[in-house]
């Protein structure tokens, strides 16, 4: 068994229910050497809702709080307001995230509250079998969708960045070092980090939206389906601005550090510095 | 209820040193929390119970906790427990349809065993209902709200006194017992002002930090790697959803916690009944006008009716001019109030009830709490006396219910 | 060098090895995993390039890649992109 995987993993409760190759391992991989990394693994504790992707931080030897379907981060923002100087990590889906917890999600952008989220895509809702999610690509066949779905899929970080989430980034499990970086980067950043992970569903995804069953294609397709975004090709007329609008034609998706603003003030922080300049002293909160 | 009445059992009042202050039942609740060490609160407003959050989002922020209004009253119910998680003591005050949105996460904590308090001062329903109006609907979501088979701890206030007192007694019996506790007001104890007594300082309530003394779960951040999970579990947290065996032993286990301490958690008020033929079985707001119809029938006489509150006498008799040519003097009736409304006090009531004949349920409902009475005190006759609409029943109404039926009427002729 | 294990109760066969070490050194092996699909093996393992992407890809945490002249710092080698 690998080395770091044992020292994070409650070995007694494996294996895990993950299907053979599913993403969400790589994922638990990844954050666990994020965490490993800053070494701040007494201070950090996991939340995470309902679905495939909310049993990741289920298996770690950490403070977890598996909570109901779409409410992560309503418990992981009572969570955190109760031991402010604490790393929350919030494990979500995205239908946990982007539908029955939309509301949660877009107030705890706008709030800018420090909390590091880690939203694991697969296109799909796994646990249940194979149904359409909001991040089901347009025309694809799943179990509710046997038409092909009409919706048009949500993009979890383009909301994210609109609403004021203040580090928003997009790596495939194809990349795993960005992704443990990142995942680093989020839980040291103040204020709300937004890191979605496109991830395979081979069983679920595989053959509708993928169009293979194979993990290891899957990645592949991850790694050659998705271009590296850079900050000048937010820039109209340039020529970086051209070339993504030529990648985007050809179907591929943009992945990397979107944003990453230290200026915006973290939720707690406005709390304080309102109190501070009212003049307000108040008691220590105690423990 | 006065601080005078008997009680059969119940808290102690709070032993330090208090203070004589006037306040709306909802900020009674506000002070009731901050005094029992509540150090995160969570709510989003909703009429007639705004005046808690209102509060709390000054208060709160003062006395050194955080306070935060949500987007929801889903994500605030889920936020206190989060918060709770971290080691805050935390609660949460709603109405109708916010407590309806509440329910998952009442189920959420009932099975991970976290103690909160959470305050529905009660509005007319269905869905939206009558806002601004008082009722007593809830009584039965507050006990089957959630899906799933748990026990929960329900307090219905009577007073703005009690609003205080139950608040503390909330935190009290949700940290003892680690769960969720209701408090089960109505717009018209959340409304009201009364003069009360409260507390000087911080009242202290020990926080329960581990689970229970199987399970080595503790509150976050302090090296148990506590895993708090929604699926049935072990005494790690481990799922058990699977197993059929040991789901149902946990499931008992929950049940027992409550069901085996219900002596502990009992709280019922009497008045009058050593010598009554007449039970009125009562809680919440609607115990006020059974007390009335109570000292009106055996005379006992009311300072604040009689000389301060001419109008309140005004409407008690209003409507009812059978009362003034009625001498109700030989009903022997006595008041059964009921504090702590669920777990349901079977055996209690059948002991306070034992001596009675008859047994009458006003509730502001369709008759529902009458129904858990009717199924313990099977062999007598209960009288349910519902009323819906948002009034409450006056004690005229009340007392002209026992004449009707005991049969016992005695017209004395017009004493005007 | 190094060491190369792969934990026979954590895989589940998925294959994403085989395709991702860039060395092409794992091979399907006919020992059973405890899912009841083959195990994979490493070869030639002083061919092994420690860029430790089999440890960061394999879902199940099932391999381990050890230095082979450090034993102690198995499994936490810092990697560049």
């Amino acid at each position: 068994m690998n080395k770091l995987y044992e020292s994070y993993i409650k070995t007694d409760s494996l294996p895990t229910l993950f299907c053979p190759g599913c993403g969400n391992g790589i994922v638990q991989i990844a954050a666990a050497r994020a965490i490993e990394s800053l070494g701040c693994r007494r201070e950090t504790a996991c939340v995470s809702g309902i679905g495939c992707s909310s049993w990741i931080p289920c298996y770690y030897k950490l403070d977890v709080m598996h909570t109901l379907h779409g409410r992560a981060l309503a418990f992981a923002t009572g969570l955190k307001l109760a031991s402010p100087d604490k790393n929350i990590i919030v494990f979500t889906g995205d239908g946990d995230c982007l539908a029955i917890g939309g509301n949660h999600f877009l107030h705890a952008c706008a709030r800018n509250i420090d909390i590091t989220v880690v939203m694991v895509n697969n296109y799909i809702y796994g646990m249940t079998g194979g149904q359409k999610s909001p991040t089901t690509p347009l025309k694809a066949v799943t179990k509710t969708s046997p038409f092909g779905s009409v919706d048009k899929p949500m993009d979890g970080c383009a909301l994210a960045m609109t609403l004021g989430a203040s580090y928003v980034a997009r790596w495939t499990t194809a990349h795993p070092v960005q992704l443990e970086k990142a995942i680093a980067q989020g839980v040291k950043h103040k204020g709300f980090s937004f890191i979605e992970v496109l991830s395979q569903c081979p069983v679920q995804a595989g053959s509708n939206i993928h169009g293979t069953k194979d993990a290891a294609t899957i990645l592949e397709k991850y790694r050659t389906g998705t271009y590296l975004w850079k900050p000048s090709m937010a820039m109209t007329g340039s020529p970086e601005a051209a070339e993504a609008e030529i990648l985007e034609a050809q179907g591929k998706t943009k992945i990397g550090l979107f944003k990453n603003d230290e200026e915006i003030e973290e939720y707690i922080a406005k709390v304080e510095d309102k109190l501070a300049d009212k003049g307000i002293e108040r008691p220590e909160m105690e423990k | 209820m006065e601080a005078s009445n008997p009680k059969d059992t119940g808290q102690n009042p709070p032993e330090k040193e208090n203070i004589k202050i006037v306040l709306q039942g909802n900020e009674a609740c506000a002070k009731g929390a901050l005094h029992a060490g509540c150090r995160f609160f969570a709510g989003y407003p909703i009429t007639p119970s705004t005046e808690i959050i209102e509060m709390l989002s000054e208060e709160m922020l003062l006395a050194g906790g955080a306070f935060i209004q949500m987007e929801d009253e889903i994500a605030s119910a889920c936020a206190i427990i989060g918060a709770r998680w971290g080691g805050k003591k935390a609660m949460t005050a709603t109405s109708g349809p916010g407590y309806t949105l509440m329910q998952e996460a009442i189920g959420y904590a009932a099975v991970t065993e976290t103690p909160i308090v959470i305050v529905n001062i009660q509005r007319g329903g269905p869905s939206t209902g009558q806002p601004t109006m008082s009722s007593q609907h809830d009584i039965y979501q507050a006990r089957y709200g959630s899906h799933g088979d748990y026990q929960i701890v329900v307090l219905a206030p009577s007073s703005v006194q009690e609003m205080y007192d139950f608040t503390v007694r909330a935190f009290e019996l949700s940290e003892r017992f680690r769960t969720p506790v209701i408090l089960l007001g109505d717009e018209i104890i959340g409304h009201m002002r009364e003069k009360i007594s409260v507390s000087s300082g911080p009242i202290e309530i020990a926080p329960a930090k581990i689970v229970s003394a199987a399970s080595p779960q503790k509150d976050f951040f302090m090296g148990a790697n506590s895993m708090v999970e929604g699926q049935l579990h072990d005494e790690y947290g481990r799922r058990i959803g699977h197993l059929a065996q040991k789901s149902g032993d946990f499931l008992q286990r929950l049940d027992r916690k409550i069901l085996d301490n219900i002596d502990e958690i009992t709280s019922i008020d009497t008045f009058c009944m050593d010598d009554a033929d007449v039970a009125i079985v009562a809680y919440g707001s609607v115990a006020r006008p059974s007390m009335n119809a109570i000292k009106l029938a055996r005379g006992i006489k009311d300072d604040r009716i009689s000389t301060k509150f001419k109008i309140v006498r005004d409407v008690i008799t209003k409507g009812v001019p059978k009362t003034l040519r009625t001498d109700y003097s030989h009903l022997k009736v006595g008041l059964i109030k009921i504090n702590t409304v669920w777990p349901f006090p079977e055996e209690q009531l059948v002991r306070l009830a034992a001596n009675v004949d008859i047994v009458i349920v006003p509730e502001m409902n369709v008759g529902k709490y009458c129904r858990e009475v009717e199924r313990v005190l099977c062999g007598k006759r209960v009288v349910s006396m519902p009323k819906s609409g948002g009034d409450i029943h006056t004690p005229g109404e009340i007392l002209d219910r026992i004449v009707e039926e005991t049969g016992l009427k005695q017209e004395v002729g017009d004493r005007e | 060098m190094a060491i190369i294990t792969v934990d026979k109760t954590c895989c589940k066969g998925c294959d994403i090895c085989f395709s991702i070490c860039p060395k092409k050194l794992f091979v399907p092996s006919k020992t059973r995993n405890s899912y009841g699909t083959n195990l994979p093996e490493a070869r030639n393992q002083e061919d092994c390039i420690l860029c430790g992407m089999c440890e960061r890809l394999c879902p199940d945490g099932a391999i381990n890649v050890i230095r082979s002249e450090d034993t102690k710092t198995g499994g936490e080698e810092k990697h560049e992109d």
